[in-house]
């Protein structure tokens, strides 16, 4: 070791193996700290050496090491934050990943007693811990191997205890805690697997004891950093396919299917790695759908404890701050729906009447309320842990607010301001869409048939707002054969316009956010926390409509059967480009194919006619990031 | 205790134009902010607050957000220790260097081995570890008893004291609260003891004083009864 002897007084290393008492070692270290203050660092300069030693430590290393850092656990009122500065700055800045249990039990009772015995050092205390989340960066690839994963849980126990172990002596330690933790939690253009593991420390302080303190402002970070992944990953990055090839293909329901059959749109890549390219190359996406997979377990974690539904309120309440009014949050919001299937009774119902609230109520703007509607109407439409008693609930609620709206307009207008009544046109879209998934299910219960054919849906639809005429086309088209075949009111055949004018009038009402063309429950794109949504979501090609009374497949496993039996016409995306100049010039493009096209109207098993609603594209797949790979 | 005082105090709250259909509900809010933190202009950690509004007319303040100011009168809990002052806490850690207390809750307080009053020696008994007094026999300290101690300082922005048992009147509550109104009457039982044995041959002179003796230890043993009854009376 080479510890070189300056004065006849034993130095540490000596005393390390010689039989010298617990408190010999301790009167030893105080008066190595009370002489720095009179000049003398010797021993004091001894003692900093110590906690740097590094690498793999021989065992007499180990037994150096625990041994000071009991005594100095013994000296602590000793300890002064002036004089003691670098030694303190060694201490703190210490990874517990870096050694065995008995160095990282002796440190920790180190940093609580610290914490304890002087204000002043429980930041520094705290921040240590919280700094202990994540292990070095040179760790991250051995975190893979059991071997690191054991040290993993080694640390993450020590700290976790050690957290709440301070909390015990120091009551106000969470307030504190609070901020360290947000202001240390990685940026979201760091490794994969370190925003990953410091995640897991969050999610775990949120289901612990500390939990009732700091759980909350844990969950709303980690909804704020899923919308700053979420809107990283740009429209442009999911890949619109060829309309001609994916036209049959709604839904992501069998990714690997269409990862077959599909071809890339644009892309050299070659065929073979298409597969593992597809999905999950976008750097972004990963870590959005790694922490959403997190999310997930740790919600179902939850629902097991039966903490859900206090911890719903504060999802709920992260939602309305942060993704409601994010612009087109792509995956975010699935973990509300995740969360609403865990416990449709409670959660379930809470999300759908939340979001009927802000759309009735005058006080939110109006883009607040679009977006809600939107939301509410995907919801009911997906969620198959719905109710459908809740659903009608909902409906009713909806088309009276429409009906109420429409008594209150006089009707004198002779061209009709559309973006003044944006919020009502919103409301038709969501009743309409709801509908179309589900009225065949409600036409099938007695019950909900009398209250569906009482709802007054025609004065809604034929009043002068006209808003068959503005809403989305392909929507009030599958509507329209829907109501009809339900009998629901007479419709009146010569609904004849043009396509391209109606889009324009989708347009405007939905504004530049395009939120007449937002349904944000949506088939989910990210892979992994995929399998948690898949079982309780309602896939189009799954629901039975009103006109397909021959068909006897009302077997989700028939699905292949049954779609091709009936040439679905209802066009699946909801995800959209913002306008753009690139959007514009396809409009052009489509208007002109739109000329040539000579299918007729009726035939509807091509679906071609819909090839010409540009925005509805499908959603295919999520493009390989073209950007450099973040560091 | 010492350290909690009563402070009346006049407030005004602004409150943001869209709350102004829940008017007690901001104030109730805004005034949540200063719970448990040191406020320099009260002279003292919030604890707790009683409010009434003065006036149901509410001035404007000009700007962007025309905020209205409520005037109020409160009652604020504060707590405030100084030096020099005897808190009371339930001990949470116990340790040869040092002692945790945790002073109504919310605070925490430490007190170091050297300000352990040498009466006082770290022991373990029965497999716990105590501070055991020398020269009193029940007067125990350990984890969970309510000690009283003296105030050394008070860290303001972390509500950390630092405390001291020097003092003969710090230690258990238990122990103290039961043994104060006996410390006299004990002082003098040491004394006529110490007298009697120095001066054995000199009972005719204190023939009135031994009578009075015995009429002490009558007395005295009527004492412990009464002093349990009011321990009682104390505890209900």
């Amino acid at each position: 070791m080479g510890v070189e002897l300056a004065t006849d007084r034993p130095g540490f290393y000596e005393m390390v193996d010689v039989d010298v008492s617990d408190s010999e070692l301790v009167y030893h270290v105080r008066d190595a700290l009370k002489s720095v203050s009179q000049g003398d660092s010797d021993h004091y300069n001894q003692l900093i050496a110590v906690m740097h030693y590094t690498g793999r430590l021989a065992p007499d290393e180990v037994a150096m090491l625990v041994t000071s850092l009991k005594a100095l656990s013994g000296s602590i009122s000793y300890i002064d934050i002036i004089h003691h500065e670098s030694l303190l700055s060694s201490i703190f800045g210490m990874s517990m990943w870096n050694y065995g249990p008995d160095v990282m039990d002796a440190l920790v009772e180190l940093i609580i007693s610290l914490a304890a015995s002087n204000g002043k050092f429980v930041d520094s205390c705290l921040d240590m811990l919280v700094r202990n989340f994540m292990p070095p960066k040179s760790y991250l690839d051995l975190l893979g191997h059991p071997r690191g994963l054991a040290r993993k849980h080694e640390v993450l126990d020590r700290v976790h205890s050690a957290l709440s172990h301070i909390a015990d002596l120091v009551p106000l330690a969470p307030m504190r805690l609070t901020p360290i933790i947000l202001q240390r939690m990685p940026h979201m253009f760091d490794k994969e697997a370190l925003i990953v593991i410091y995640v897991e420390s969050m999610l775990l302080l949120e289901s612990s004891a500390l939990g009732e303190l700091v759980g909350s402002t844990m969950l709303m970070a980690l909804v704020d950093r899923l919308i700053d992944l979420d809107v990283e990953i740009s429209w442009d990055d999911i890949i619109h396919e060829d309309s001609g090839k994916g036209i049959f293909d709604m839904e992501l329901e069998d990714v690997d299917d269409i990862i077959d059959h599909a071809e890339i749109d644009g892309f050299e890549h070659p065929r073979g790695t298409a597969g593992s390219q597809i999905l999950g190359t976008n750097a972004v996406a990963d870590k959005l759908d790694s922490l959403m997979v997190l999310i997930c377990e740790h919600l179902k974690s939850c629902a097991d404890g039966e903490r859900l539904t206090k911890v719903f309120e504060t999802l709920l309440q992260s939602f309305w701050v942060t993704v409601l009014n994010a612009y087109k949050s792509k995956f975010s919001q699935f973990v509300m729906f995740y969360a609403c299937s865990l416990d449709p009774e409670h959660c379930g119902e809470r999300f759908a009447v939340f979001l009927a609230d802000i759309f009735v109520c005058r006080t939110h703007p109006a883009l607040t309320r679009m977006s809600a509607v939107a939301y509410l109407a995907s919801y009911l439409s997906r969620g198959k842990f719905l109710p459908l008693s809740l659903i009608a609930s909902t409906l009713k609620r909806l088309v009276d607010w429409c009906l109420e709206y429409c008594h209150v307009q006089n009707g004198e207008e002779k061209t009709i301001n559309l973006e003044a009544h944006r919020v009502f046109y919103s409301g038709c879209q969501a009743i309409m869409y709801v509908l179309c998934f589900r009225m065949r299910s409600m036409m099938d219960s007695h019950r909900l048939k009398s209250q569906l054919l009482h709802m007054p849906l025609e004065p809604i639809f034929c009043h002068q707002l006209d808003p068959l005429k503005v809403c989305l086309p392909s929507i009030v088209e599958e509507f329209l054969r829907q109501a009809k075949a339900a009998h629901l009111f007479t419709v009146s055949e010569t609904f004849l316009f043009n396509n391209l004018l109606e889009s324009d009038l989708s347009k405007a009402f939905g504004g530049m956010e395009r939120l007449d063309m937002f349904f944000p429950f949506d088939p989910c794109l990210l892979k992994k926390c995929d399998r948690f949504i898949r079982p309780s979501f309602v896939y189009w090609s799954m629901v039975k409509t009103t006109y397909d009374d021959g068909e006897d497949c009302s077997s989700e496993e028939d699905i292949n059967e049954y779609f091709d039996g009936n040439g679905k016409s209802y066009m699946e995306s909801g995800i959209t480009r913002s306008l753009d100049e690139h959007d514009l010039d396809l409009d052009e493009f489509e208007y002109q194919l739109n000329k040539m096209s000579i299918t007729p109207r009726n035939s509807l098993k091509n679906g071609l006619i819909f090839k010409l609603e540009n925005p509805f594209r499908m959603p295919a797949r999520i493009r390989p990031s073209t950007s450099p790979e973040s560091l | 205790m010492e350290g909690l005082k009563v402070s009346d105090a006049n407030l005004v709250v602004y409150i943001h134009p869209s709350k102004a259909g829940k008017v007690s509900q901001s104030i109730l809010r805004e005034l949540s902010t200063l719970l448990f933190k040191y406020n320099e202009i009260f002279d003292g950690v919030v604890l707790a607050y009683d409010v009434t509004i003065q006036n149901k007319n509410a001035k404007v303040l000009p700007g962007i957000y025309p905020c209205f100011g409520v005037k109020l009168k409160a009652k604020m809990l504060l707590f405030s220790p100084k030096p020099d002052m005897l808190l009371e806490g339930k001990v949470v850690k116990l340790g040869k260097e040092s002692l945790h207390v945790i002073v109504l809750g919310f605070s925490s307080a430490s007190i170091a081995e050297e300000d352990i009053r040498e009466e006082f020696r770290y022991r373990i008994k029965h497999g716990e570890e105590v501070f055991a007094s020398t020269s009193h026999k029940r007067h125990v300290i350990k984890v969970g008893s309510m000690i009283q101690f003296l105030v050394k300082s008070f860290d303001e922005e972390i509500l950390h004291i630092s405390g001291s048992l020097i003092p003969v009147n710090t230690g258990s509550t238990k122990w103290l609260h039961k043994n104060m109104e006996e410390g006299s009457m004990v002082d003098r039982l040491e004394t006529r003891k110490k007298k009697r044995k120095d001066d054995r041959s000199e009972m005719h002179e204190h023939s009135t004083e031994l009578l009075d003796d015995v009429g002490f230890s009558l007395k005295n043993e009527g004492r412990p009864k009464k002093s349990k009854r009011q321990r009682h009376a104390e505890q209900s």
